[in-house]
């Protein structure tokens, strides 16, 4: 199929990177042009995100956990040849947020560890210092050295695959944490503030909302100590590879990223997903599906990544399809998987800077050529950027 | 040449807080919440070469007879996220963020201010503070469980744990040598254990060291206990002691407990917070003062502030009328967020009807008399003599400056007073160093 035989998509299609670390190939800070003695200073991550807003993509994601990384999902692995260590992200993120001005910032916490009130003000605060651009991706640890690092408690090794146990637990507690954000985030209502002079009052209190959150695993009274940001509802976003954690995603997100390997992958997930959607009774706007693909670009991606194979012992193995080849080619694909109903895809550079350029200054001009991307941004928020309305409050509507 | 003598002066700016302190009303007042709020007066300080910029925090709103206390400023932002924004368009000023040690976990704290300070260039500090309300804990997992007892053992060995994670990896341990593979080098990072009363974790950390070694750290306990654990572990206290004498007497105390500790003199520094008003004459000075206190006691605060005191309503009480008549309930308390009232609240009432009496006063005329006067008043020739003489006898090491107004509340301060200061020779013209520790004369963490 040659590019221009390609339908344009009614809708142009969301792109968004995930930036970690040194790139997603486990191998790539050993790359010629990789910076591998600056991943811990603002600067980096201010290039990084400065190049995608010239990109002029959607989002940024920023990756996080609370352990050592890990090759191994369960366990930590003691291996000191891969990058390790990492900021925070909803810190690095808000580091970012004056020096860029239309692209959206998404970091990662834990759900399992992280308390749901220090999230709600830490993303609701990264919303007001970015004027609208905030979103938020919670996700579970089921690593059980990550739960000694807290010492609350202990989690039992896990098979991934079975619904019943520690897994399903972890994600209804994910599922009443993000609950729990929500409501904090509309525990004030948009005119909350109104300094009337002649009555002394800073606020009018009928216009703060308790959430009284009681859950099976935690309880929050609330309200809030932040105001809500300017989008009301930061974009809530999740990774998912299952059933159980496209539920979470339909009950919990607005955007899901899932892993499809080719576009018949990806008809077949798309309609898991909008089954999941029915099954827990989804209102509002559909998901957002997202596909994942970890990109190494140019005519010379694949030995870049055969080297980097090399250098690391082993193939590059991932959950997500591994594309190496032209933007062009990467463009077509996008299109044609496009149409198996995605709407957008959020790609992983195999090697930062390198193949985020790649993606700014290839893959987005060839996607503009064949009509399918932005030619600039409009100067609204990251909400509206992808199509979601203004939420209306929980708590106004109750009132009104 | 400044006298080898003479102390050089420590300034820091606090963010107007929520308390009635902060004038909203003003219509100079702008947003509380905007992060161009921040951004003015963080840029402000750092143009008057202030060591560093704080912030408060209470993770619950605050209440009175039972419902969220709406007459003065309500609602803020994160500290540490905002402190990380700031880190963006500043490059020497310390960035000092308030942090609970009770509704949070040593390993996440530890890893978000190592994230500052190395987003920051080490530019971070950590304001350890500890409560133990059940009323805060209701927006919390773990709830309220501290015994008061507990908790500068909770908030000592919280922060002891923080600096065994810190202390994890080595300085030097990103190696990140693409040619032998190494990223962190052999031995870079230690695991931890700690098994004490409070925490029981083990495991590897996931921050490098932060540039600072370990961030700057703050204590503003006033009791024996605080003063101990700020002798102990601290690096800058915030005082509340802002008159000359009891600030020397304070400061002696607190400077004596550090030789237990093997520390000196310099290695803890006492800043006490303070608001000042200039004016181009003594007299307009003290003029504005008077407006600003009235201001700050708005009819409704009035009322408002002795029912904390009698614990009724009194809500049908004139403001610009006499004390009430009727006797404080003693029973019952309404005011919940904010420190309790421990003094006995009769004989406080029964003070007040007798300097009522005395001076004619209406209820908000008299809550305004008790309103403590601003720190400084004067010129800014009369501000900076005063600032030099506290710091010089030995009253402090400098001061945490407490605007009334938000954003421009600090703005007369640098343009006037920082230069009259700097002439004399004892405040820095420009930053000596990158870090926070530079400027606070404090060796890097080793």
């Amino acid at each position: 199929m040659t590019p221009h035989s390609t339908t344009p998509l009614p809708t142009p299609l969301h792109l968004a990177v995930a930036l970690d670390g040194a790139g997603w190939h486990p191998a790539a800070w050993r790359s010629e042009d990789a910076t591998p003695d600056r991943l811990f200073t603002a600067r980096y991550w201010a290039d990084l995100v400065q190049e995608a807003e010239r990109g002029l993509l959607d989002f940024v994601t920023f990756e996080d956990g609370l352990s050592l990384q890990s090759s191994r999902l369960l366990e930590a692995d003691h291996r000191l040849d891969q990058v390790r260590g990492q900021l925070d992200a909803v810190l690095t993120a808000a580091n970012v947020a004056p020096l860029t001005s239309h692209i959206g910032l998404v970091p990662t916490t834990v759900t399992t560890h992280t308390e749901p009130f220090h999230v709600a003000i830490g993303i609701g605060s990264l919303d007001h210092i970015s004027r609208g651009r905030a979103g938020w991706r919670p996700r579970v640890s089921v690593r059980p050295d990550e739960a000694a690092n807290f010492g609350r408690r202990v989690i039992a090794p896990v098979d991934v695959h079975d619904p019943s146990g520690v897994i399903g637990e972890l994600f209804g507690e994910a599922a009443d944490a993000v609950e729990v954000v929500r409501r904090l985030w509309d525990s004030w209502e948009d005119d909350a503030e109104i300094r009337d002079v002649a009555t002394g009052r800073f606020i009018d209190r009928d216009k703060l909302h308790y959430i009284d959150f009681q859950g099976e695993w935690f309880s929050v009274k609330g309200p809030s100590i932040t105001p809500r940001s300017p989008q009301g509802q930061p974009l809530v976003t999740s990774l998912a590879h299952d059933t159980l954690p496209y539920e979470f995603a339909a009950r919990a997100s607005d955007v899901v990223y899932v892993t499809p390997h080719d576009r018949d992958g990806a008809a077949d997930i798309v309609a898991r997903v909008r089954a999941a959607e029915d099954r827990v009774g989804r209102t509002g706007a559909p998901l957002k599906i997202f596909a994942d693909l970890v990109t190494f670009l140019g005519e010379d991606a694949a030995d870049r990544k055969a080297r980097l194979d090399d250098l690391d012992g082993a193939e590059l193995d991932s959950d997500a399809r591994i594309f190496t080849g032209a933007p062009d080619r990467l463009a077509d694909l996008l299109l044609d998987w496009g149409q198996a109903g995605l709407d957008g895809y959020r790609l992983r550079p195999g090697v930062l800077p390198h193949d985020l350029t790649a993606i700014t200054r290839g893959l987005v001009p060839a996607l503009q050529a064949r009509g399918a991307f932005r030619g600039a941004y409009d100067e609204t928020s990251l909400r509206t950027r992808l199509g979601l309305p203004h939420p209306s409050n929980r708590y106004a509507a109750a009132t009104a | 040449m400044t006298d080898p003598g003479t102390k050089q002066i420590h300034l820091a700016a606090h963010f107007p807080g929520v308390n009635n302190t902060t004038v909203w009303s003003d219509p100079r007042s702008g947003s509380q919440i905007d992060f161009d709020s921040f951004r003015h007066l963080a840029q402000t300080a750092e143009r008057g070469r202030f060591d560093f910029f704080f912030l408060a925090e209470g993770l619950r709103l605050r209440e009175m007879k039972g419902r969220i206390h709406d007459l003065d400023v309500v609602g803020r932002p994160e500290s540490l996220t905002v402190l990380s924004a700031l880190a963006a368009v500043t490059s020497h000023l310390g960035l000092a963020a308030t942090v609970n040690s009770t509704f949070n976990e040593p390993y996440e704290v530890a890893r978000r201010l190592a994230s500052l300070d190395h987003l920051s260039g080490g530019r971070a500090a950590w304001n350890v503070v500890t409560s133990f309300d059940a009323f805060t804990g209701e927006n919390f997992r773990r709830g309220g469980f501290l015994a008061e007892a507990d908790r500068y053992t909770r908030a000592a060995e919280f922060l002891q744990t923080a600096r065994e994670l810190w202390d994890t990896w080595a300085a030097d341990a990103v190696a990140a040598d693409a040619a032998s593979g190494a990223f962190v080098r052999e031995g870079g990072i230690t695991p931890f254990r700690h098994q004490g009363q409070h925490f029981d974790i083990s495991g590897r950390f996931n921050t490098p060291r932060p540039p600072q070694g370990h961030p700057v750290i703050i204590q503003a306990g006033d009791s024996d206990e605080g003063r101990e654990f700020a002798a102990s572990a601290a690096d800058v206290i915030f005082s509340r002691h802002s008159k000359l004498e009891e600030g020397r007497a304070f400061y002696a105390d607190v400077k004596r407990r550090l030789a237990a500790y093997g520390r000196r003199h310099e290695d803890l520094k006492i800043l006490p917070a303070v608001t000042y008003v200039l004016g181009d004459t003594d007299a307009e000075a003290h003029e504005r003062a008077a407006e600003i206190r009235r201001a700050q006691v708005s009819p409704q605060t009035a009322i408002s502030f002795i029912e904390g005191y009698w614990g009724r309503d009194l809500s049908g009480y004139d403001p610009d009328g006499p004390l009430p008549d009727i006797e404080p309930d003693l029973e019952e308390g309404v005011s919940k967020g904010r420190a309790q009232f421990r003094r006995d609240r009769g004989a406080v009432v029964a003070k007040w009807r007798a300097l009522a009496a005395e001076k004619n006063l209406s209820i908000r005329e008299l809550v305004i008399e008790l309103a403590a006067p601003q720190t400084f008043i004067g010129t800014p020739r009369a501000v900076a003599d005063e600032i030099d003489t506290f710091v010089q006898t030995d009253a402090a090491d400098g001061f945490i400056f407490v605007p009334h107004l938000t954003p421009t509340g600090l703005d007369d301060l640098v343009d006037k007073v920082v230069p009259l200061l700097q002439e004399k020779g004892v405040f820095r013209a420009d930053y000596s160093g990158p870090t926070l520790r530079d400027h606070l004369g404090l060796a890097p963490h080793a």
